[in-house]
């Protein structure tokens, strides 16, 4: 790949760190990435992926903007208010970057058509807002392969991971969905919108990180951080012998569709 | 004895203290909302009453964050 004029005066400022260089902007602009959820994670993390030229950008999301939604979820704006998100994220990445080639998945995720959307890319980006939907993510990206970031917020707090084959998966922290009501949820606790743009940009500096292939992703740790206190810490761990899907002997051997969401109080769409 | 609970040191009085009465003590409002690390080691949610804590250990709560909405 060359580089035209063009791309390297909008990427200057990648090429210029030693650790991108015209190589790292070049894999950066053969990437292909999945955003499932364009809500509070996936806005941001849509954002600087176009900025960054990643080359395709898969969008799932099966919602409409909500006037409730802006307050955080910064790809959409309030003329977009009953449009769907896929439509209006879209729109956004085409207009920062005409170079971004842009795949709309207008769906959630489940059990038999996770499996075809992630199939073709390189990166997956967890943005949604339930149990189901993140353990049903961790459980298609182990079974495929496919190397991916974890986000969860609540009120002032965020924790990231990311699962890359062979490493510790999300399950080998958390082996299961939580009880229902046992965990509140965003829309009963609340979330600071800047705690969000601080987790998605997190998520999008992973996936850039892992396209350039350089520095020390959030592989076998969490970072977990407190935005009310602004302290960061994270915790190490190893993969977990008795993981139920990349353990010694795992019990989910195919994919199956959790109960209900514990974080969804919208129709399904 | 002195444990150390999320990286930071804490004297706690109780003797054969559990990771379930540890919880407790912690505050954590349901055991249900955490993952717990031992040195390093998940405890199985089952085992949480089985599994001990003594001087000098290093426990890690981790919990669950769901949304993204």
């Amino acid at each position: 790949m060359n580089l035209s004029e063009e791309q390297i005066e909008r990427y200057s400022r990648h090429i210029i760190l030693s650790e991108v260089g015209v190589e790292g902007q070049e894999r950066i602009l053969a990437g292909k990435a999945l955003i499932i959820g364009l809500g509070g994670l996936g806005s941001p993390a849509a954002l600087y992926l176009a900025a960054a030229g990643v080359r395709t950008i898969g969008l799932v999301d099966g919602d409409n903007v909500e006037l409730s939604n802006l307050q955080r979820q910064v790809i959409h704006f309030s003329p977009d208010v009953g449009k769907p998100k896929v439509i209006s994220a879209q729109e956004k990445i085409k207009a920062i970057n005409p170079d971004v080639k842009v795949s709309t998945y207008q769906e959630r995720v489940y059990a038999d058509n996770i499996r075809d959307i992630i199939k073709e890319y390189d990166f997956i980006i967890d943005g949604t807002d339930n149990f189901a939907a993140k353990f049903l993510i961790n459980d298609a990206c182990v079974l495929a392969a496919k190397p991916f970031s974890h986000g969860g917020i609540l009120r002032f707090d965020g924790q990231a991971m990311t699962y890359k084959p062979g490493e510790a998966c999300y399950r080998c922290v958390f082996t299961a969905p939580p009880p229902k009501g046992a965990v509140p949820t965003c829309s009963q606790a609340g979330i600071l919108g800047a705690v969000a743009g601080m987790l998605g940009t997190i998520q999008a500096a992973e996936c850039l990180r892992f396209l350039i292939g350089k520095g020390d992703l959030l592989v076998n740790r969490m970072l977990i951080f407190d935005a009310l206190r602004m302290k960061f810490r994270e915790v190490a761990f190893k993969r977990n012998p008795s993981c139920p899907i990349c353990g010694k002997n795992p019990s989910i051997k195919e994919l199956r569709d959790e109960e209900e969401p514990a974080c969804d109080l919208k129709k399904k769409a | 004895m002195k444990i150390k609970i999320n990286g930071r040191e804490q004297e706690v009085s109780v003797t054969d203290l559990s990771i379930a009465g540890l919880l407790k003590i912690a505050k954590v409002e349901s055991a249900e909302m955490v993952s717990v690390q031992l040195n390093g080691c998940f405890v199985d949610k089952a085992d949480t009453d089985k599994t001990f804590v003594k001087d000098s250990d290093e426990v890690d709560f981790l919990y669950f964050m769901g949304g993204g909405v």
